[in-house]
């Protein structure tokens, strides 16, 4: 929360610096319902509040979840006016049905890391330690991203894991981790940097090989597009780049 | 037949048909929407007949738990009128809670005190989450209340009398237990056996915090369900299918024979 509000903070102060009268754009108002990846929940927190500043008018509402069932819910016909993916797989889900308003952008960037509990009961020291069958290991489904971008760099490793579950989304590896039910999980950078001190991060080479992209994308049934385009556009903004950074985002 | 006048009020009909259909018309979009030409090659994958068989195999595992040590549970709940009112009122909070709670809560309590570093789970010489027996431990949490309450209800409902003059004649509290009590309540362990089973087979948040999800392992239909719906809806579709087959008929096949309460 603090780290969110100096954030902001930093924000205001760039975006102040930037343009010495800062633009209360009113003519944006009303509602836009962002659809965000789980990975991005606090981020995509601040970077709403963060436009809501410069765009007192627009209320941003963040539905967070796994990326795949986000999409099934656009799909289906959810509400929404903004979606960010996090995976160009899961963003052509719904270009495929023709429910983006624009071409979907990459704004983000993350890589897997190794999260364990703080005092690392397994000794895990590397991503050869997953095929131990001693160890207790989470990792995500295969049918989300993060379980798909876990595989792929298992699969590059050459490393047959001892998995003992594959959770629905990331947050949920990350809270196994947390409550030490298991020795490691693979999630992204970002969620070991958001989890602060209470898991331990551990990097590993093999990490590099796949790199997941996070696509954005103004959606066709949006009823609020100059609000949805300029929140798209914001996000692709130094302000909301230094956000990213900070929560250990990779540039596109 | 004489034709009694019906007491229900003209006005009721509207809502009650708008009941109706918000229960059922869901299932039937579900049935309409089946991708039927397929399901006999999505129902044969290996995901989905491990899961069912998963599902089957810990929903009864759990119902048995449930019988065990939720009869004895039905008695004392249904014995505690004469208690005084605190523990009275303790005893049914107890039993209720699982009702109300939100299944996650349930699994993370259940985490926190039978995971690796839980209350008990730290004095445990082996892990319990991410095991077989984690999924019917969390389902036995949030099904058994269905079974305790039902058999509470159907031993409140019997003649003590009954019970009293056996024991004028000689019968030793066991053997009244066995040979009248239970029989009393048949029907009523019967339903309540059937709404656990089918609360188990469709429990999902519970399980899914507490003991993972793994095929063959701990992931049951309903969370094979959850994750096919992220990547092949027609395969969650039919999956939905099998769990709706299987509640209905159990619903069926149980009805006349053991739960007079349920016919029409």
């Amino acid at each position: 929360m603090r780290k969110a509000a100096v954030a902001v903070a930093a924000v205001l102060v760039l975006t102040g610096c930037a343009a010495p009268a800062p633009e209360h754009d009113d003519t944006l108002h009303g509602t836009i319902a962002v659809f965000a990846a789980a990975s991005l929940t606090d981020t995509f927190q601040t970077i709403a509040a963060a436009f809501s500043a410069q765009h007192p008018g627009v209320t941003v509402t963040i539905n967070a979840g796994g990326s795949s069932g986000l999409a099934a819910q656009i799909v289906a016909g959810a509400p929404a006016d903004v979606f960010a993916a996090a995976s160009v797989a899961t963003m052509k889900v719904v270009t495929d049905a023709a429910l983006t308003a624009t071409e979907p952008t990459v704004f983000a960037t993350n890589t897997l890391e190794i999260a364990v509990p703080v005092d690392n009961p397994g000794h895990v020291s590397g991503l050869a330690d997953f095929a131990d069958p001693a160890l207790a290991i989470a990792l995500c489904a295969p049918e989300v991203p993060c379980g798909a971008a876990a595989r792929s760099v298992l699969d590059t490793a050459g490393i047959v894991a001892s998995v003992d579950t594959l959770e629905p989304d990331v947050r949920a590896v990350l809270t196994k981790v947390e409550l030490g039910e298991v020795d490691a999980g693979l999630v992204y950078r970002t969620d070991v940097l958001a989890a602060g001190n209470r898991v331990r991060g551990i990097e590993f080479a093999e990490a590099a090989t796949v790199v997941t992209a996070y696509p954005i994308a103004r959606l066709s049934a949006s009823t609020n597009p100059d609000a949805a385009a300029a929140f798209v556009a914001f996000v692709h903004s130094a302000a909301a780049r230094a956000i990213l950074e900070e929560a250990g985002f990779g540039a596109p | 037949m004489a034709r009694r006048k019906s007491f229900l009020a003209p006005g009721l009909w509207i809502p009650a048909g708008l009941a109706l259909g918000l229960l059922a018309l869901p299932l039937v979009a579900l049935v309409v929407r089946a991708p039927w030409a397929e399901l006999p090659v999505l129902l044969a994958d290996r995901t989905v007949t491990s899961a069912l068989g998963l599902s089957v195999l810990t929903a009864v595992l759990s119902t048995a738990v449930s019988l065990v040590l939720g009869i004895p549970l039905a008695l004392v709940l249904a014995r505690s009128a004469k208690w005084p009112a605190v523990p009275r009122r303790l005893l049914r909070a107890l039993v209720t809670v699982p009702l109300v709670l939100p299944p996650v809560v349930g699994g993370v309590a259940l985490l926190l005190l039978l995971g690796r570093r839980g209350l008990l789970g730290q004095f445990l010489p082996f892990q319990l989450p991410f095991t077989t027996a984690a999924v019917v431990i969390a389902q036995t949490f949030v099904a058994m209340p269905f079974l305790v309450l039902a058999v509470e209800g159907a031993i409140r409902a019997t003649d003590r009398r009954v019970e009293i003059a056996a024991a004028t004649l000689g019968a030793s509290r066991w053997t009244v237990f066995r040979r009248i009590t239970l029989p009393l309540v048949a029907p009523g362990v019967a339903s309540g056996a059937l709404l656990c089973f089918s609360r188990a087979l469709g429990e999902f948040g519970a399980t899914i915090t507490f003991a993972g999800s793994f095929p063959g392992t701990t992931q049951t239909l309903p969370i094979a369900t959850y994750l096919q719906l992220q990547t092949n809806p027609d395969a969650a579709i039919a999956l939905s299918l099998v769990l709706l087959a299987v509640s209905v008929g159990v619903l069926v096949s149980l009805r006349d024979r053991w739960v007079p309460g349920l016919t029409s």
